[in-house]
């Protein structure tokens, strides 16, 4: 049993999966940045923003609504941008008296909160095609080109190499527990809350203890065959020129879904 | 067809009347696609004891998981006669004993006894009664004294015994074993034997050890990608030199 919830990799032979990963790394940041500056409310560059993105996903051969349909799982976070609503500037537009406080949301405010909301998920949608389209290794190694500390990359690698050891016992143990989670007939069955409490507490202990165990195996075994604390792929990451036309495409597209978003 | 023997049928087994297991052509694909069982058929009856061989990937891991329903393929599969379905889940978990491949995988409490405790506590079983089981469950295992010890702690053969006597304390009507002898010393092995041998249970245990199959079960089962492809006498199967190289088996 393997966990493939957080391996996002999705192969396809696409153009967007060819592309050099510094590329698509620079590019998918620039973008991101790109609709954090965008101004509130302007509509008309946030759907070109869309449109491009569209276009990206087609390209990627993973269906035109790959992104749109991964996107919901990041959404709830944006939720945290809900003050936004009562933004003292404005027209009020209603008063909710909360007894302790009085709410007052206004028509920049509510302006404010859709623009944050379709920034971050048009950004969330940005970094899901990103990551379905780059294996891991390239982008660790995109971001080494691109000078960011080896101390931080090569954590970031272990984060996600760990990740899968962590899920994978999680999986287990709950197998173990479900295999065994049985019922007589006219009987209760599940023993008391406080059981079950300590049941699932001792299983995070060996949880703990199984990982830290079972990693410190997988460290040895890498420092075995030479890991000297660097992933190595066999991608040449050799920019060609297409790579480069990429990149002058997507500033190209930066500048236009700017110029649309500020000169109204 | 179910193959007669002379076993142990001098005991009454709980809950179990006719057959204990009735398979009719399951179907399972892993989500990654993979096709692990290809329309599998096949019954046990109370009192028989079953060795499933066969290579590895062959779907013998991937049948005993179907067993107490954590997999669930298509086809028709019925444990003393309740279907798989949620409302008979509790129940069917009950009376088949699956026992991992991987002790690591059985064993998630700190101590030995909660975990042979859980399984009859989930149950409901009175706490008295539940002590009694699991001193009973460690006799079984000869283990009697290892009630307080850590099971991350223990060797590998006492790891593999800890594992089945935590579903014999739930008495179930059929033990289903995944590899129990692999991995294990000779003197460990031996032990493990006799305890199967003595173990008045249906059972039906997955294996590479022919020598074993030959010691202890009179009935076989080949399965070799996805099928079953021989079910029957175990002394017949084994002295077909063909069908056992044909499936990557060798005769002991």
């Amino acid at each position: 049993m393997h966990a493939h919830a957080f391996d996002q990799y999705l192969y396809r032979d696409s153009f967007l999966h060819r592309l050099d990963p510094r590329v698509k790394v620079v590019g998918v940041l620039a973008l991101i940045l790109s609709n954090a500056l965008l101004p509130d409310g302007s509509w008309a560059a946030f759907a070109l923003v869309w449109l491009a993105l569209l276009v990206a996903n087609d390209l990627s051969r993973l269906g035109l609504w790959f992104t749109l349909r991964r996107s919901f799982v990041a959404l709830p976070f944006a939720l945290v941008a809900v003050s936004a609503i009562f933004s003292p500037n404005g027209t009020p537009l209603a008063e909710w008296d909360l007894g302790v406080v009085t709410l007052v949301p206004t028509n920049l405010g509510v302006i404010r909160f859709v623009s944050i909301l379709v920034r971050s998920w048009l950004s969330v949608q940005m970094a899901i095609l990103l990551v379905a389209t780059t294996q891991f290794p390239d982008l660790i190694h995109a971001f080494e080109h691109l000078r960011v500390p080896r101390v931080l990359t090569t954590t970031i690698a272990f984060l996600y190499r760990y990740m899968f050891v962590l899920t994978d016992e999680v999986f287990r143990l709950i197998r173990a527990r479900e295999a065994r989670s049985a019922g007589l007939p006219g009987k209760k069955r599940g023993g008391s809350v406080l059981w079950r409490a300590r049941v699932t507490g001792s299983m995070a202990g060996q949880l703990f203890l199984r990982s830290y165990e079972r990693s410190e195996r997988i460290y040895n075994a890498m420092i075995a065959r030479g890991y000297t604390g660097h992933i190595r792929t066999l991608n040449p990451h050799i920019l060609t020129n297409r790579d480069w036309l990429v990149l002058w495409a997507v500033f190209v597209l930066i500048l236009v879904i700017q110029m649309v978003g500020w000169l109204r | 067809m179910p193959i007669e023997h002379e076993t142990l049928t001098n005991f009454v087994l709980p809950e179990c009347d006719g057959d204990v297991l009735q398979m009719h052509d399951l179907h399972f694909a892993y989500p990654d696609g993979h096709v692990a069982l290809r329309g599998v058929s096949l019954s046990i009856c109370e009192g028989e004891k079953v060795a499933l061989v066969g290579p590895n990937g062959a779907g013998k891991s991937t049948l005993m998981l179907h067993l107490n329903g954590i997999l669930k393929g298509e086809g028709d599969l019925t444990i003393a006669g309740l279907s798989i379905t949620e409302d008979h889940l509790p129940v069917i978990r009950a009376m088949v004993g699956l026992v991992f491949q991987n002790p690591d995988d059985q064993l998630f409490s700190p101590t030995v006894f909660d975990d042979i405790a859980f399984g009859p506590l989930h149950m409901g079983v009175p706490e008295d009664e539940v002590r009694q089981r699991v001193s009973d469950a460690l006799a079984a295992v000869q283990m009697k004294d290892f009630g307080d010890r850590l099971s991350h702690h223990l060797s590998m053969g006492q790891k593999k015994r800890i594992a089945i006597a935590t579903v014999l304390a739930m008495r179930p009507g059929i033990l289903v074993l995944d590899e129990p002898s692999a991995g294990l010393d000779p003197r460990a092995r031996r032990l493990l034997i006799e305890l199967l041998r003595q173990l008045p249970i249906t059972m039906l245990v997955s294996t590479h050890d022919l020598r074993m199959v030959q010691e202890l079960f009179p009935r076989m089962i080949i399965m070799d990608e996805g099928q079953v492809v021989a079910d029957g006498d175990t002394d017949e199967l084994m002295a077909d030199i063909a069908l056992l190289t044909a499936h990557g088996l060798e005769q002991p």
